[in-house]
């Protein structure tokens, strides 16, 4: 029986001990007639080595060619100690840290995870993690409502040049609760969100928080100081959605304007985390200390032992759905704990020397792979703005087709078309170099394309 | 010590050295960050030491018996784990298109069949990233078809007094009032104050069947029929599934909307603290609500249903639909126990817990509802302790971890005083329960003779009891280069 212990002696001496007849009588408090047991189209069981067999066949079918997808995850080089060490025991099969003494590993690894986000953001606070970058804005925008008081009003800016999947996520969880989000369009020549288009939907009753994306969803750099502080002027919250790896090379939101952002979120999958056909990921929520009492999720603090040796324990618990219920301030329990181990491991070995040469290089790869690929006759880019490592690129062609054939014929996932969220980008597509892509599978793209383009 | 404490400017891991790295120049000078941040700059074998030591101050499954009630600590088969990290599925891109995903797309269509037989239901979604978002999704799905049928008047959702945190705080984050149901003297729902709860107004009823107290509820036929004819839902907590597994159907007892917690009944790690997977089951009536993406086998094909496809979706819980690789060790797991494995958890989580408590009870321990069977998990209280020694369910808890038991959950439910509810899992050896009780036993013989050592245990741990309240007065949240400079620890 896989898993299960017991012996044929071991069960009877355990049933005399319970005094039972036997263990289905352990269920005689359930009525009879939902007793069904009905299993039939459950396929029957298979062994340790029939299941590694059948799943190495599908992993084989899926194995990639060179990816030129970005668009909210990203291929990064994970070193090997990351999930050699993440994979042990200890921190795989533990669970949310409540006996603190017991799990202090746990906890430390939690509060180092804390500490370097909140490096990275230039904030006061971070959590633990919530499920991923699209919850974690969506978390971050109850969080700015609730906590400005300021604002009567309910309505949020949101950027039309945010992920597409974000945005729909963002409208599924935060829409029952009375939040109104306003999209902002962006500028058809830069691909920025300009400030003067926010003033146009402040409304009536003003704005209770403006989410300000850097890079945005074309890859391109937004003008976020200028934004900050005209969230600022309305009486909003600033929050960022930020690429956490950008931060090695761009202002973290900390410094955003005059006074910075008041909270950051974001995907921490850049940091250690593999693709995974779109996770087990984690979101990141940071914020300023004046919020963090409104800040929803695990929270770890340093505190002093019996002893007065320092240590650490989940804190400000009162927030959560475990002790406040219906008042609390998510019903978020558990958190993104072992890809925040990995992610924690994955900086301390990069460093922030590391981290920027990472960031470096895919912005390098992006821009030499525009460069080779805008060389092609009717390519160029969709929007002047600066960008950190992903491109709108406008093609000549169907860039559904184009993308079809270069799957077909270059053994390459030539980017993200962009026509199916944006009708106006029809033409258009996302590509994403990572430090991960080749010179030679640059070169492959380049003329793969060309061939096609040439072709007709 | 933090990895922070060990950094030293200019020493450096080396993993990492892309050659090609030129200054970003074209990014204007206005958006670039002006100083590093402050992260450790330590070497490789600093980072593995320190984070394989920092391990060794964990109790985890691996290491400890850890019955901790309610959250299904068993055994997590690491097959799962080697199986769902193979490079087909670790690489690969969630935007990649379908004909590069066809093993992973088959994987989870299986897995979404299998749930649907296990739970009786007529639909599945793999969508929810966790429990609560589960919750949640389930409950967004209740008011999706209230509203579709012009039903506004329904705003409150009823949940029993001892349920889960998560599911009032669920109820709320959709926009419904929790109204509290109370749990009578023999751990069944109050029948009676349900059927004077209900009315239009009633949106639905969330329930852990077996609840948290560990009693299978045995008039949920009844509990059905009243909710339904008022007009409302009923939605089922998979939270204790386990102790149900291949033997009772959500959908069989007539639930409209259940949500499972994979990293409780399919075994995939508690990572300390997650990642979970929520997958939601509904009946037909609900099925069109069902969160996206879903996975759709065509003949020999299989494809993802999005928006274009349901039009009448709640929408995303994620960005890209899930925590697949979660979802990929439950399927290993489902797989390996097979249709007759499923009822053998089940089976033998129950046989543990009744033992269990037959022992703890025969040693003279109080349980919260002698008269019924346990689940796969059961309420001692400890009340009768704390009159007499002064001693409390959490010093018991803390004295446990000496004696090397993870402690069970402790305060919860809220409505037992001094509980501790214990809940021992399928994969224990009868040898590691025998071994609980004589450490119960022991330690309150400990209370007896010497309570102040149980108030100050542990002692054997890396750290004695932490000073919870100093934790949240004075808040040290982060690391900050001024303790590095100043020495200080922070306050």
């Amino acid at each position: 029986m896989p898993f299960i212990p017991h012996t044929d002696d071991d069960v009877a001496a355990m049933l005399q001990a319970i005094g039972a007849p036997s263990i289905e009588s352990l269920f005689d408090e359930i009525p009879a007639a939902l007793r069904s047991g009905e299993r039939a189209e459950i396929p029957p069981a298979l062994s340790e080595q029939e299941i590694t067999r059948l799943m190495r066949l599908r992993a084989q079918t899926d194995e990639q060619p060179a990816c030129f997808i970005g668009a909210g995850a990203y291929d990064h080089y994970i070193p090997a100690a990351v999930w050699q060490i993440a994979t042990r025991g200890e921190y795989y099969s533990a669970y949310t840290p409540y006996q603190a003494e017991a799990s202090q590993g746990t906890l430390q690894v939690l509060y180092e995870f804390q500490s370097m986000m909140t490096a990275l953001t230039a904030l006061d606070a971070s959590n633990t993690s919530l499920y991923d970058g699209a919850t974690a804005l969506a978390e971050a925008l109850l969080m700015a409502v609730r906590a400005n008081r300021r604002c009567k009003s309910r309505r949020v800016l949101i950027p039309r040049a945010l992920h597409p999947l974000y945005r729909s996520t963002v409208r599924t969880i935060v829409e029952p609760q009375g939040l109104e989000l306003v999209e902002v369009d962006f500028d058809a020549a830069s691909g920025q969100t300009p400030v003067e288009r926010c003033t146009a939907l402040a409304g009536d009753q003003g704005v209770a928080a403006v989410v300000i994306n850097q890079p945005n969803f074309f890859g391109v750099l937004e003008t976020v100081d200028a934004l900050t502080d005209w969230a600022h002027e309305q009486g909003a919250l600033a929050v960022a959605v930020v690429n956490p790896l950008a931060l090695a090379l761009l202002t973290p939101p900390g410094e955003w304007g005059a006074a910075g952002a008041d909270i950051a979120c974001g995907e921490a999958q850049p940091f250690g985390m593999p693709l995974s056909s779109g996770g087990p990921y984690a979101g990141f929520l940071c914020c300023k200390q004046a919020l963090v009492r409104q800040l929803p999720g695990r929270i770890v603090g340093r505190t002093l032992d019996a002893d007065g040796k320092p240590g650490f324990t989940l804190t400000l618990q009162a927030r959560e759905q475990h002790i406040r219920r219906s008042k609390a301030t998510s019903n978020i329990c558990t958190n993104q704990g072992l890809m925040v181990t990995a992610a924690t491991i994955h900086l301390a070995l990069l460093g922030a020397e590391g981290l920027e040469q990472v960031a470096r290089a895919c912005h390098a790869n992006t821009l030499g792979l525009v460069e080779r690929l805008c060389a092609l006759p009717g390519v160029e880019p969709a929007f002047t703005g600066a960008i950190f490592h992903e491109q709108a690129l406008r093609l000549p062609r169907a860039p559904r087709e184009v993308l079809g054939r270069l799957a077909a014929e270059a053994d390459v996932l030539g980017g993200f078309a962009l026509g199916a969220d944006y009708p106006e980008l029809d033409d258009a597509l996302l590509v994403c170099a990572t430090e991960q892509r080749s010179e030679e599978e640059m070169r492959r793209y380049a003329s793969a394309l060309a061939e096609i383009l040439e072709a007709g | 010590m933090l990895i922070h404490d060990q950094s030293r400017p200019g020493r450096r891991a080396n993993v990492l050295a892309p050659s090609h790295t030129p200054e970003p120049s074209d990014i204007p000078q206005a958006l670039r960050r002006r100083a590093r941040p402050r992260l450790p700059e330590v070497s490789e074998l600093q980072v593995v030491r320190h984070y394989t030591r920092l391990s060794q101050q964990n109790f985890s499954i691996d290491t400890h018996f850890y019955p901790l009630g309610s959250c299904t600590m068993k055994y997590n088969p690491r097959v799962c784990n080697s199986l769902a990290a193979l490079p087909g599925f670790a690489e690969r891109h969630p935007l990649a298109p379908v004909e590069h995903g066809q093993g992973v797309l088959a994987c989870l269509h299986d897995l979404q069949e299998i749930l649907k037989a296990v739970t009786g239901m007529s639909a599945v979604s793999l969508a929810p990233a966790a429990g609560a978002q589960g919750e949640l999704t389930g409950v967004a799905m209740i008011r999706a078809y209230h509203l579709a049928r012009g039903d506004h008047a329904r705003t409150e959702m009823l949940i029993p007094d001892a349920a889960h945190g998560t599911n009032p705080a669920s109820a709320v984050m959709c926009g419904y009032q929790a109204r509290e149901i109370p749990t009578g003297p023999d751990g069944d729902v109050d029948v009676e104050a349900l059927r004077a709860a209900v009315g239009p107004q009633t949106a639905g009823i969330m329930l852990t069947n077996p609840s948290t107290v560990g009693v299978f509820d045995r008039n949920i036929e009844e509990i059905a029929r009243i909710v339904h004819d008022a007009g409302g839902l009923l939605y089922y907590d998979g939270a204790n599934l386990n102790a149900i597994l291949g033997k009772v159907r959500p959908g069989d007892m007539g639930f409209d909307v259940i949500h499972m917690n994979l990293h409780k009944t399919f075994s995939t790690p508690h990572g300390g603290g997650g990642p979970g997977a929520g997958p939601v089951g509904v009946s037909a009536r609900v099925a069109p609500y069902l969160p996206v993406p879903l996975v759709e086998r065509e003949g020999d094909d299989y494809r993802w249903l999005t928006e274009a496809d349901r039009p009448e979706t709640i929408g995303r819980m994620t960005a890209f639909g899930g925590n697949m690789g979660i979802l990929l060790r439950a399927y290993v797991y489902a797989r390996m126990l097979g249709r007759e494995g499923m009822a053998r958890v089940a089976d033998f989580a129950t046989l543990n817990a009744n033992y269990l408590m037959a022992r703890l009870q025969q040693a003279g321990f109080e349980l919260a509802y002698p008269e019924r069977r346990a689940s796969h998990e059961f309420i001692v209280t400890l009340k009768r302790e704390a009159k007499e020694y002064g001693v409390t369910a959490m010093d018991f808890a803390k004295r446990l971890l000496d004696y090397g038991f993870h402690a069970p959950t402790t305060y919860f439910p809220l409505l037992v005083p001094e509980c501790l509810l214990i809940e021992p899992t399928e994969t224990e050896t009868q040898e590691s329960l025998d071994g609980f009780v004589e450490a119960m036993i022991a330690i309150r013989r400990e209370a007896q003779e010497d309570p102040e050592k149980l108030k100050g245990a542990p002692y054997t741990m890396p750290r004695r009891r932490l000073d919870d309240v100093r934790a949240a007065r004075q808040l040290d949240l982060a690391w900050t280069p001024q303790q590095a400079d100043g020495g200080g620890d922070g306050q």
